[in-house]
């Protein structure tokens, strides 16, 4: 990676973090993934716990999501990140464990093990990313995917009478006691990636003090599969996600 | 000094005393009392005991323990394992050791909670996808429970695979004396663990390989260190067959109702005696082998339906004609049965002629 020196009398105001490695990612141009890998990674900078952090990449988009932070990472079977992560945490307390899933991995093969995680309220922060469909398997209906959207498993638009209602994880998780913090941003503009940031703070925080799970959902966007401009794939989520999920905090720790 | 042990209480305090650190379970019959004891034991002692909402979870939640390079075990028992083979792939395809107790029942299916050796075929032949093996351990006593739970743990780390310990519901539920060995020092933390990454490069561990030749380089990894199992850690009881016309071929608690059955056909004057596999995978192939070579029949006896008999035939191959005898579904075979089947073999029935 190519980095200018800085000139005499000039201030560095933007770098790649810390935690972030040096590689160009494998994502589609214009997906969110990049932008909420930068998030932790900025937020893991500045709470200066690199060291003693451990991520848990789950299988879809960001299977290889090891390649692109900077500290300790495994990668899960599908759905089974929180169960891993468990492992991880229980017998490494005084670490920072985190896993990062997609909606498909999170919200249909991994539920069972999501709500336990929450159940049992595990010390994990868990990253959500709901872009409403299966992205790397090729645009396959998710249970996120939002009635009427067209996918490659629901071509004439998904049809709640045989294909089912989207599913609201943080509406969910928020019923379950174990879980400390369950809040939903969207990764569509830059007022929504800086609340975005902030949540993604108070969740690694949330797990420093051990309150029990935090969970962030980030609505994101997937201008491949959504066959459209990653402009307009913006547009969408604000559009169309968002009365949908919508945004907010949905459980916040009793003392925070 | 002996004790009067429970074999699933044995080999759980077995796990205690070989310094596990994380046990992940849920529950199933006839093993319960293993993930009783440990939910005591574990936090009595500051260790990690969790019991987890499915054995898919169970065995993911041991997969993530063997990432930070402590000794971790599971336990459970025949539909139990079918839904672990996911996870026991992927700690293959990780280099991870782990520890994995099968106390076998009556199957397909729910089956029941009677003793069985179902799981023959499923634990041996690997069970999940993909080209890979786990070490499968085969204790016929209470003894043997605990030293192969021990060993098992030694095993893993030393070649960084998934041992397992394959008993069945007879033996979790029998109560005989038996010596637990004495509480060892925690492990200290394999510098490929995750643990932060403090003051050295990240360690990543992942069994994604989407270069077709890297997997493949890594697939013969896999196949060198089975070699190197294959070549150092056999194990067997031999018994009796020095003088044999008849090999009894039998594991676990099927092996040991034949040795029952075998002292009683030697005090009727029968030839007969007892290969017994500790180690099935590895299984003592050479031998065998070489027993087939002498013995003028081989007669596998099993708690199912002939699952080991594919392999002794494959051994064997026509150096001696193989029989079988088996019981299923939960059925134990008596050593009467048994004894019958000896002095039926056509082979002894010449000699009883002369």
């Amino acid at each position: 990676m190519m980095i200018a020196p800085i000139e005499a009398g000039m201030t560095l105001v933007y770098q790649r973090p810390d935690t972030l490695t040096p590689v160009p990612t494998h994502y589609c141009p214009g997906c969110t993934h990049g932008i909420a890998h930068r998030l932790v990674a900025e937020v893991i900078d500045e709470l200066g716990v690199r060291e003693q952090t451990i991520g848990v990449a789950p299988v879809g988009c960001s299977v290889f999501a090891y390649r692109y932070f900077n500290c300790d990472f495994a990668q899960a079977a599908h759905g089974r990140a929180p169960a891993m992560a468990t492992g991880l945490k229980r017998v490494n307390p005084d670490q920072l464990v985190f896993t990062y899933q997609g909606d498909g991995d999170l919200a249909s093969i991994g539920m069972a093990e999501i709500i336990h995680a929450a159940a049992r309220g595990e010390n994990l922060t868990v990253i959500f990313v709901n872009n409403a469909i299966y992205g790397m398997t090729g645009g396959q209906m998710a249970p996120t995917t939002l009635a009427g959207q067209r996918t490659t498993s629901s071509p004439s638009g998904r049809d709640l009478t045989t294909q089912g209602y989207p599913l609201k994880i943080s509406e969910l998780l928020s019923q379950i006691d174990g879980a400390a913090y369950v809040v939903r941003r969207s990764l569509h503009d830059v007022v929504n990636i800086k609340r975005a940031k902030k949540a993604i703070r108070i969740a690694f925080e949330v797990q420093q003090r051990g309150l029990g799970l935090s969970l962030v959902e980030l609505l994101s966007s997937c201008p491949t599969n959504w066959r459209m401009t990653p402009e307009a794939a913006l547009a969408w989520i604000k559009d169309e996600m968002v009365p949908v999920y919508p945004l907010g905090d949905f459980k916040l720790p009793k003392e925070a | 000094m002996k004790e009067l042990l429970r074999g699933n209480v044995a080999f759980a305090e077995a796990a205690v005393r070989a310094g596990c650190e994380a046990y992940f379970g849920y529950p199933i019959t006839p093993q319960n009392e293993a993930l009783e004891h440990l939910a005591r034991r574990m936090p009595e002692l500051g260790r990690v005991f969790v019991q987890a909402e499915s054995e898919v979870a169970a065995i993911n939640m041991v997969y993530g323990a063997a990432c930070a390079g402590v000794r971790a075990m599971t336990s459970s028992s025949s539909p139990g394992m079918s839904l672990m083979m996911e996870g026991l792939s992927y700690l293959a395809g990780s280099d991870l050791p782990a520890v994995v107790v099968d106390i076998m029942r009556g199957g397909p299916g729910l089956g029941n909670i009677a003793p069985a050796q179902s799981d023959y075929q499923q634990m041996v032949k690997g069970g999940g996808h993909g080209d890979y093996k786990l070490l499968v351990l085969a204790p016929a006593t209470v003894q043997e429970l605990i030293d192969h739970t021990v060993l098992a743990f030694d095993l893993a780390e030393r070649y960084r695979c998934v041992a397992v310990v394959l008993a069945d519901g007879s033996l979790g539920q029998m109560m005989e004396p038996a010596e637990l060995p004495p509480l060892q020092p925690l492990r200290p933390r394999p510098s490929w663990a995750l643990t932060g990454a403090k003051s050295r490069p990240p360690n990543v561990i992942t069994s994604i390989h989407l270069d077709p030749e890297e997997e493949e380089r890594f697939n013969h990894h896999l196949q060198a260190k089975y070699a190197e199992i294959k070549a150092h850690e056999v194990r067997l009881v031999e018994d009796r067959l020095d003088d044999a016309r008849l090999a009894v071929v039998a594991f676990g608690t099927a092996g040991r109702l034949a040795q029952t059955a075998i002292k009683a056909a030697r005090a009727e004057g029968l030839a007969v005696g007892l290969f017994r596999p500790l180690t099935l995978y590895p299984f003592p192939e050479a031998q065998l082998r070489r027993l087939a070579e002498r013995v003028e029949a081989v007669l596998v006896v099993e708690m199912n339906t002939g699952q080991m008999l594919e392999d002794v035939e494959r051994i064997v191959a026509g150096r001696a004609p193989v029989s079988f005898f088996g019981r299923t579904g939960g059925v134990m075979p008596m050593p009467e049965e048994i004894l019958s089947v000896i002095r039926r073999c056509p082979q002894l029935c010449q000699e009883v002629a002369r």
